[in-house]
């Protein structure tokens, strides 16, 4: 996580700190539920699913109605002012103490390190953009490290594929803790794919600027899915979803990935966790 | 895809090369097995991921702390390169450092250079410089003897014909070198080592870059494999080393972690063959060595990035290619397609402040922000931020107070910043944005099957019939 | 003004109110990882130097002489330049002279200018001294001086160093701080680690680019 500047802007930057692993609170009574836009729109059914998942740990979900975008279209667009706007609603939004679960890396990271850059300038809004940051939990941590879920399978064994979007890869350790929640279903074999770090070559506007080096590279990454052997994919960011999966229905295919809330949900739907109400 | 040198690629035309690259079969299978070999062995090298994260925070504080006093160290270094007899010329631009290096061929007569690897002496197309005044410039590091021969630029800063195979290696030397088709490499290696060992003894002059320039004892430090920047360096009555103001750090001991770190990034080993340590011409009573050495340090919008202390960042670089070696893009278009001497994530943040942002401005553009660079650079800079950064320049109003960048503003559109405030309006007017939605969910129907430039490789989005919103406001109630 | 003063000016003026980054240097980070011990360092230093092709040969100060002799009739190699100013160069020549063979020797006794030729295509191996040697990556330390010039570990296909194994150290820090190289450098410093190579056709590995195909380093276990 960013720390807080200091520095005059002209002075010689130093790389932050190394980061040491994240201490994780205990389970909640309450948590705020920050939806995304691209699931508002597209998978609304994923955002459901990942309140059904909170809820069966005995959790009580808000969800803001006034919520929209994290900022981070216009924030990698260079539009840095319109951003930076969007953010400050969002700010208002969960300054509670809650913790803010977020079902996508990209954005939970946008809260959790880019804010800080957003707001370099006004040290009174840093003092919130701290304490959003230190709230801010990507879906599957926080199942798996403050929820600490156990999952029992009620599916028919299957093999799957995760995929694990860049940032929130790099910036969130989701791909970790995707992997863990996989591992807790007796019936699921995952299977590494072909250059499986690698970006599906989403990028947001990336993919409508760049759409040639944008395709190659989801159509690598589909054929990687396809090679997997796997029957089922999944992932835990609808960006990647809405580019991979929109690349097999081009291509014919009926393979298409799952967000991890679903697939979680769909799996263990008859089985209670430790956690339930 | 061959770009030959009447037509060399510009970063202009991005988008077109990337789209020639990109249907060309062979050059994607030859950069895609390459750069999977180096990231093999770069892994291979940083066994324990402690050591090497620690390791990368402490070369990223060395190269801080160098930039953090660059004037004084550039002065000191200058004053000890002086002292050890070595000339130092500074020039601000491409073609002063040119001049200089032309200045000096005359001074000696020269006719014939031959050059150690030098990115630098790429940045200021030496050899058509010096070409064009009767100075013939011949590379002598194998890679960049191969593009050399194509009439090409270099595809790789440490690795320059990385986009050719052996075949075409092989198919090269028979036609340019008049020798017998092979396609064994220790043959062809072997045929160049023969074509080239006459010319390191009959140049007038020899060129090299620098890898590290050590301010406190007047040293320049060079990595290599080959032998040819020894040869380069030493052989020649004169020994001429261009590089970047940036290149400059403070101690000599700074340079243990560097040299640890850009070996181990960029080919994967633990020390390349040679670490040449130049500090001065052949003394007296020694036998070899050049008769003067010349260092020329050259601005070429450095001093630009320098001026802002995120930009600043870029200059920590060490030019160990391990952000190339490991991005998506370059992986599946190459370096020629980028048409800039620094290709893939470095050359998308370096290049602006050498050409300015009006030609290069499609090259920040050109990354997913997929994060691989940042992850993997050995000095820790902050590539996708950078490109955000740039990004922001490019669509900045050209006349917005401060101008940070030669060419601010060249993507700027008042359509694009309208639609953006709009976004921005829309976001942050609750009612707004719920009205949006739900006009876009029931509207779903009339979603256009083709939208541009997505839905060549990917079928159109669909929005869902209920958004989150009402679905949330269903399950949880108003809140 | 100068583009000197031009440049230093615009990065002053860049700088301003700020200050210079603290020099934390971390010895620890560069030696700690690349310690080996006095059991285990020749080994590293022999394992790391043969992963690259270079052919290590363990030896005493008595009996190097004889093993450069086999080596080089291994090879059909009947010449060899060597520093007869120096100790070793003596002892080898002392060692032809009593043994009655046929080699011949070669100095490095003019400026290259003088005899290029004869140096680049009729000098077919080299034997020079070492200052010392690093275990972490299999690094053979050189300062030419004027009896064993640059180009002489350099331009002969064939290159023997003398390495005493009382010089070799566990890593770079302990070696330059030791010797302490931030007091001065020579014209010329190497670290040497391996023969000549290069990887730039289809990162295929090839020896002998422009430097020596092979390298041959006789450590002198009592010395």
């Amino acid at each position: 996580m960013s720390h807080l500047p200091s520095a005059p802007a002209n002075a010689t930057r130093v790389a932050p700190p190394l980061e040491s692993g994240r201490a994780y609170p205990a389970k909640p009574s309450d948590v705020y539920l920050f939806g995304t836009c691209v699931v508002d729109v597209f998978f609304p059914g994923a955002g459901m699913d990942a309140i059904c998942l909170l809820e069966r740990e005995g959790i009580k979900v808000h969800f803001p109605q006034a919520q929209s975008c994290c900022g981070q279209p216009a924030y990698t667009s260079g539009y840095t002012d319109e951003a930076r706007e969007v953010a400050r609603a969002q700010l208002a939004l969960f300054a509670g103490e809650w913790p803010v679960v977020v079902p996508s890396g990209s954005c939970a990271g946008m809260f959790r390190h880019h804010y800080f850059e957003l707001f370099r300038d006004e040290p009174e809004t840093l003092q919130q953009v701290q304490s959003l940051a230190e709230r801010t939990f990507e879906l599957a941590e926080f199942l798996l490290e403050v929820c600490k879920v156990r999952l029992e399978d009620a599916g028919a064994p299957v093999k799957v594929a995760l995929h694990t979007s860049c940032s929130a890869r790099r910036e969130m350790n989701t791909h970790l803790h995707g992997r863990a929640l996989l591992a807790q279903l007796a019936g699921v074999e995952r299977v590494d794919h072909d250059h499986e770090s690698e970006c599906c070559g989403f990028g947001g506007s990336f993919s409508v600027r760049m759409p040639d080096i944008s395709g190659a590279m989801v159509r690598d990454k589909t054929a990687a899915l396809k090679g997997s052997g796997a029957a089922e994919v999944v992932s835990a960011d609808c960006g990647c979803l809405l580019n991979i999966n929109g690349c097999f229905e081009k291509q014919g295919d009926a393979l298409r990935g799952e967000h991890l809330a679903s697939f979680l949900l769909r799996r263990t739907a008859s089985a209670s966790t430790g956690g339930a109400r | 895809m061959s770009h030959v040198a009447d037509t060399p690629a510009q970063p202009i035309a991005f988008k077109r090369n990337a789209r020639e690259a990109l249907a060309d079969a062979q050059l994607r299978r030859n950069f895609r097995g390459a750069m999977d070999s180096l990231m093999d062995k770069r892994r291979n090298q940083f066994p324990d991921g402690d050591e090497l994260e620690r390791l990368r925070a402490f070369g990223n504080r060395v190269r801080a702390r160098a930039l953090s006093k660059l004037p004084d160290l550039l002065e000191r270094l200058e004053a000890n390169l002086v002292r050890n007899g070595v000339q130092v010329h500074w020039a601000e631009t491409v073609e002063e450092a040119n001049a200089i290096v032309h200045g000096i061929a005359e001074r000696h007569a020269a006719r014939k250079v031959i050059k150690g690897k030098s990115m630098v002496s790429e940045e200021m197309e030496m050899n058509h410089y010096l070409g064009d005044r009767g100075v013939d410039c011949l590379e002598s590091d194998m890679g960049e003897f191969i593009v050399q021969l194509r009439a090409e630029k270099p595809s790789h800063i440490i690795m320059p014909a990385i986009h050719l195979n052996a075949g075409q290696v092989a198919k090269l030397f028979h036609d340019k070198l008049d020798v017998d088709y092979t396609e064994d490499v220790d043959r062809l290696i072997q045929i160049g080592r023969e074509t080239l060992r006459r010319n390191f003894f009959e140049a007038d002059i020899g060129v090299s870059g620098v890898n590290f320039a050590i301010a406190e004892t007047g040293t320049l430090l060079l990595v290599e494999n080959e032998g040819n920047g020894r040869m380069s360096t030493t052989v020649p009555p004169v020994h001429i080393a261009v590089t970047g103001i940036e290149k400059v750090v403070e101690n000599l001991r700074d340079v243990i972690p560097l040299l640890s770190l850009l070996t181990r990034s960029a080919t994967g080993q633990p020390i390349t063959t040679y670490v040449n340590m130049i500090s001065g011409p052949r003394k007296a009573d020694e036998l070899d060595g050049p008769q003067e050495v010349h260092l020329v340090l050259l601005d070429n919008g450095r001093s630009q990035a320098f001026a802002d202390g995120e930009l600043r960042q870029t200059l920590n670089c060490i030019r160990c290619g391990a952000c190339m070696n490991h991005c998506p893009v370059y992986t599946r278009i190459g370096g020629h397609a980028y048409g800039t001497v620094y290709p893939g994530p470095i050359g998308k943040i370096v290049t602006p402040h050498m050409l300015g942002l009006e030609t290069t401005r499609d090259l920040p553009t050109a990354s997913s922000m997929c994060g691989a660079c940042g992850e993997v650079c050995p000095v820790k800079i902050p590539i996708p931020s950078l490109l955000r950064r740039l990004r922001e320049e490019a669509v900045r109003p050209p006349a917005a107070e401060p101008h940070h960048m030669r060419g601010q503003g060249a993507k700027y559109s008042k359509k694009e910043t309208m639609i953006w405030k709009a976004w921005r309006k829309l976001n942050t007017s609750p009612a707004l944005y719920r009205a949006a939605l739900y006009a876009g969910t029931r509207l779903r129907g009339l979603m256009p099957a083709n939208i541009g430039p997505w839905t060549e490789h990917r079928s159109a989005p669909k929005p869902a019939a209920r958004t989150l919103h009402e679905l949330a406001r269903e399950h949880l109630g108003e809140q | 003004m100068t583009a000197k003063e031009r440049i230093l000016g615009k990065l002053r003026a860049s700088l301003q109110g700020t200050t210079p980054v603290a020099d934390d240097y971390d010895v620890g980070l560069l030696t700690e990882p690349w310690r080996y011990g006095d059991e285990a360092r020749i080994g590293r230093l022999r394992r790391m130097l043969e992963a690259v092709h270079g052919e290590t040969l363990l030896t005493t100060s008595a009996e190097w002489p004889a093993r450069v002799v086999e080596a080089l009739a291994a090879r059909g190699i009947d010449e060899l330049l060597i520093s007869p100013a120096t100790a070793h160069g003596q002892q080898f020549a002392g060692h032809l002279a009593l043994t009655g063979s046929a080699l011949r020797l070669k100095a490095y006794d003019r400026p290259v200018e003088a005899w290029k030729d004869e140096l680049f295509f009729h000098t077919p191996a080299s034997l020079t001294g070492t200052l010392g040697g690093i275990a972490a990556t299999g690094s053979l330390m050189l300062w030419p001086t004027s009896q064993e010039p640059r180009l002489m570990s350099l331009v002969p296909p064939f290159h023997i160093a003398l390495l005493k194994a009382s010089e070799v150290r566990d890593n770079f820090h302990e070696f330059m701080h030791e010797h302490d190289w931030a007091a001065g450098l020579p014209t010329n410093a190497l670290l040497v680690s391996g023969p000549s190579k290069t990887a730039d056709i289809q990162q295929t590995l090839a020896y002998g680019a422009h430097g020596p195909k092979e390298l041959l380093v006789l450590i002198l276990e009592d010395a």
